[in-house]
């Protein structure tokens, strides 16, 4: 094998590959989410989950540029020709030990990782000063070890019920025993901003998945079981609907079992609310009037 | 070759026969056939009928999807589906289709004359006869759409009423006994028939993943058979094992449904990685670098394997500690396949590569593969998992690892052993065409669907509306689909051409390392006259040594001298 040129087209090659993948992670930083990246944007975990992704990518990016071009290189550089003779090399025990703790170190790097972002997608933080003003809602809570609260125990909660097909709301803390009268809406969520919004998951036919992309991660809803997420919404997003829809098949209509998050203050918030209260109670109120006329005709 | 070895002039007790009967020919011959070559034949060309409805299955719902809003199919149509296809891909076609090669070539790799059990083999394969008849016969009535994973309460009573999901729970009892009567049979041949003198340091790469296919078949499938009986019974005998509202549990189901599933993802790539591990070095005229290394880290595979079920569960009501742990789990799964890629790329270092269809496939499956493996370690980092899980970015992360795994390896071995199982050679210039019309559709329908996964686009929905680019990336997707069908079909009909019309190919057309290549093409019944004693993990380039020696150089060509390694 002439020893110079080899290197220098090598040294070449290698220039070559890092130019690329400094062009690649350059596009990973800038690239708009959902082409490379996932959304995020619309909540701190969301963000922090889409940060833990581009490291994984990043060392995905130097593995594959790696791996993918030994693999082309000895396609091109050894391929038959005239008078070559294979070596019959059979195995190489440092190199082999070599890449097997090379492969075990970088996935320590990734749980690394992992384990850094973990707390801050897992654990909600407190809501911002200019969120809605909650009472403390801690104790309610004792329940499972699975329902994360703010540091100060104060978190506004919504019980999501996933139906076929359709999402539902209940504005309560207590989802298990709701009060009567509890406000509720479908498919649309409404929450105030700068406001720490903990989620209550249930389902109560098949199984769904709740999922608004830019507010973080998936979270089955399973009869029988009880799943949380939480989300906040930045002050800036006031007046935004995030979309989303159900994850788990769910039967025919699961393309069509759409959720909404509209973001809005918290002025406009308790103004929504009071106006549910007043609605749900007319509703009520107009239902128990029919009810007594049907038993006053139907004797 | 019958010269080559010395065993040949010991004396062979006397057989006196009766009576011989005039071989079988006609249909009856292969119904009533327990020779295993025959099985396995009938297995390649069943379970390659079932590949191709499968894909027909996908190309609809690829043009189901080609435009936002569609509505050329309902939606009940399009569950089913994508229901049938996975589980036919998965039921009657990967696994099935390894199992046909192993049948085809177990015995022949390890100079035995048969499986150990012949009758069983032909049980085997007409169960899952029996096992496809049963599910495709609900086309005719209600098909199951549960997807191929079924989840109760979708699949109980309740809401899925009609026969489907009962077709589907007896395609699973059958292909089930099928598989695992089949993997009793891998395992006592492997165990028990290999020629003289090869231990398990001997013993050749793709038999040893058939035996690690058969032990996480025994392992894996009593699991699935009970959950779908339990299933069963909850369906039509009243118990509640999976019905949340009288003390059962949905995710029950998960976890039986994914102790099985996990292991199945295994037992389907891992004799691809075989066949893999046999055609490399063949085609690039090298020994495959680090033999134990490989054969290690199928078994290690196999082993994690079974532990890390619970990461397609990880948006499930879950404690973080068990997130923890399977993410770890998953995480150290993917040391041993790394090992794998870097010996094969190691392998074809400093070879002398000749650019066969098969070693095409081969490096076809490393470099797709490896993406496949790589998106696997996003989807094992559990926060991660919670985005893209249930969206088109696990749909393509498993069609990389299905499709580079498993398929590319299956096309591989179809060019590889071809020669073998008809006597001719394929033709290499459709071989070429099929190869990259797969390649290029694989890579342009499942590539952008990590981006639509990404794009906010989970699974199984039957429309969409065209936000953000899924009207764009889809179109793009269906696209490829269609390429990636017509280069199918290419090798589909390079096979029956061939297997009329096909150059003779002869004992040894590759000068290949391993036994099957010892006895003629296609082999006889008895497959060997004499099995030769096997002195190392590449007795046919032992033996071909040995004949050079007593014949002269000029006879036999050594392999190592690339002398056909001319314009491939």
């Amino acid at each position: 094998m002439a020893r110079s040129p080899a290197t220098g087209r090598s040294r070449r090659l290698a220039f070559a590959l890092l130019i690329a993948l400094a062009a690649l992670l350059a596009f990973a930083g800038s690239a708009s989410a959902g082409i490379i990246t996932p959304e995020s944007g619309g909540s701190p975990n969301a963000d922090e989950i889409s940060s833990l992704y581009k490291l994984v990518l990043a060392v995905a990016v130097v593995i594959f540029v790696g791996v993918e071009g030994c693999l082309f290189y000895s396609l091109v550089k050894f391929r038959a020709r005239k008078g070559a003779v294979a070596a019959q090399i059979r195995g190489n025990t440092r190199l082999e030990v070599g890449w097997t703790v090379g492969a075990a170190l970088i996935l320590v790097v990734l749980a690394a990782f992992t384990f850094a972002k973990l707390g801050d997608i897992r654990n909600p933080p407190n809501s911002g000063p200019g969120g809605l003003q909650l009472a403390d809602n801690g104790t309610f809570f004792a329940s499972g070890p699975t329902k994360k609260l703010p540091p100060n125990g104060r978190s506004l909660n919504v019980c999501v019920n996933g139906q076929q097909y359709i999402w539902r709301y209940t504005y309560a803390n207590d989802c298990a025993n709701a009060p009567l009268g509890s406000p509720f809406s479908y498919q649309q969520m409404v929450v105030p901003v700068e406001t720490t919004v903990t989620l209550t998951i249930n389902a109560q036919d098949v199984a769904h998945s709740w999922w608004i992309p830019k507010l973080g991660g998936k979270f089955d809803a399973i009869p029988g079981y009880t799943n949380y997420t939480w989300f906040k919404i930045p002050a800036k997003y006031a007046g935004t609907t995030f979309t989303g829809q159900c994850a788990e098949l769910c039967g025919r209509n699961h393309a069509n079992m759409t959720a909404t998050v509209r973001a809005v203050t918290a002025s406009e918030y308790e103004k929504w609310l009071d106006e549910r209260k007043a609605d749900i109670k007319a509703a009520d109120e107009a239902a128990a009037e029919q009810r007594k006329q049907i038993e006053q005709e139907t004797p | 070759m019958a010269a080559t070895t010395e065993q040949a002039l010991a004396p062979v007790p006397q057989i006196v026969a009766r009576r011989v009967e005039p071989a079988r020919t006609g249909w009856t011959s292969w119904v009533t056939t327990t020779d295993h070559k025959r099985i396995g034949i009938m297995y390649l060309v069943l379970t390659f009928v079932f590949f191709i409805l499968g894909g027909t299955e996908a190309l609809l719902m690829r043009l189901q999807l080609s435009q936002a809003n569609n509505t050329l199919l309902d939606p009940k149509t399009y569950n089913e589906l994508f229901t049938m296809h996975g589980t036919t891909m998965i039921f009657l076609f990967v696994v099935p289709i390894m199992a046909g090669f192993g049948n085809y070539f177990v015995p022949l790799m390890i100079g035995a004359r048969d499986m150990a059990y012949p009758k069983l083999n032909a049980l085997s394969f007409w169960l899952l006869v029996a096992g496809g008849l049963v599910f495709y016969g609900s086309v005719f009535f209600n098909p199951p759409e549960c997807g191929w994973t079924c989840y109760p309460p979708l699949s109980s009573k309740a809401y899925l009423p009609n026969g489907g999901v009962d077709a589907w729970i007896f395609l699973i009892h059958l292909t089930g006994l099928s598989s695992l009567v089949g993997a009793i049979n891998f395992y006592a041949t492997i165990a028990n028939m290999r020629a003289p003198g090869m231990g398990w340091g001997r013993l050749p790469l793709f038999v040893w993943t058939i035996l690690t296919y058969a032990i996480l078949l025994i392992l894996a499938l009593p699991v699935i058979a009970g959950a779908v009986t339990m299933l069963l019974t909850d369906r039509h005998f009243g118990t509640h094992f999976f019905d949340a509202s009288n003390g059962g549990s949905p995710l029950l189901w998960q976890h039986l449904f994914w102790f099985f599933g996990h292991p199945e993802v295994y037992i389907m790539v891992l004799p691809g990685f075989g066949i893999i591990s046999e055609v490399l070095p063949v085609f690039a005229r090298k020994p495959i670098f680090g033999y134990k290394a490989i054969a290690a880290a199928t078994v290690l595979i196999a082993f994690l394997g079974l532990l890390v079920w619970a990461h397609h569960m990880f948006s499930t009501p879950s404690p973080t500690v068990v997130l923890v742990f399977f993410m770890l789990a998953s995480f150290l799964i993917a040391v041993p396949t790394g090992v794998k890629m870097f010996n094969w790329v190691a392998t074809l270092w400093r070879g002398t590569i000749e650019f066969k269809t098969a070693l095409l496939f081969c490096v076809g499956f490393i470099g797709t593969f490896l993406i496949g493996g790589i998106t696997g370690v996003f989807l094992a980092v559990f926060p991660v998992d919670w985005q893209l899980t249930d969206t088109y970015f696990v749909v393509a992360h498993l069609h990389y690892v299905l499709m580079g795994g498993a398929v590319f390896g299956v096309f591989a071995g179809i060019y590889y052993w071809f020669p073998k199982i008809t006597g001719r050679l394929l033709s290499e210039g459709l071989g070429k065409l099929s190869f990259w019309l797969m390649l290029i559709g694989f890579h342009v329908t499942f590539l952008i669907q990590h981006s639509l996964g990404l794009d906010g686009m989970p699974r199984r929905i039957y429309e969409y509306s065209d936000v953000g680019h899924l009207e764009l990336y889809n179109l793009i997707s269906t696209v490829g689909s269609f390429i990636l069908g017509i280069g199918v079909l290419v090798t589909a009909f390079n096979v029956i051409r061939s297997a009329k019309h096909g150059p003779i190919a002869g004992p040894d057309p590759w000068k290949a390392n391993t036994l099957e290549w010892f006895t003629t093409s296609p082999p006889p019944v008895n497959n060997f006259d004499v099995i030769p004693r096997v002195r190392s993990v590449e007795p046919m380039k032992d033996i071909r040594r040995q004949v050079e020696r007593q014949m002269g150089p000029t006879e036999a060509s050594p392999a190592p001298v690339a002398e056909s390694a001319v314009r491939a």
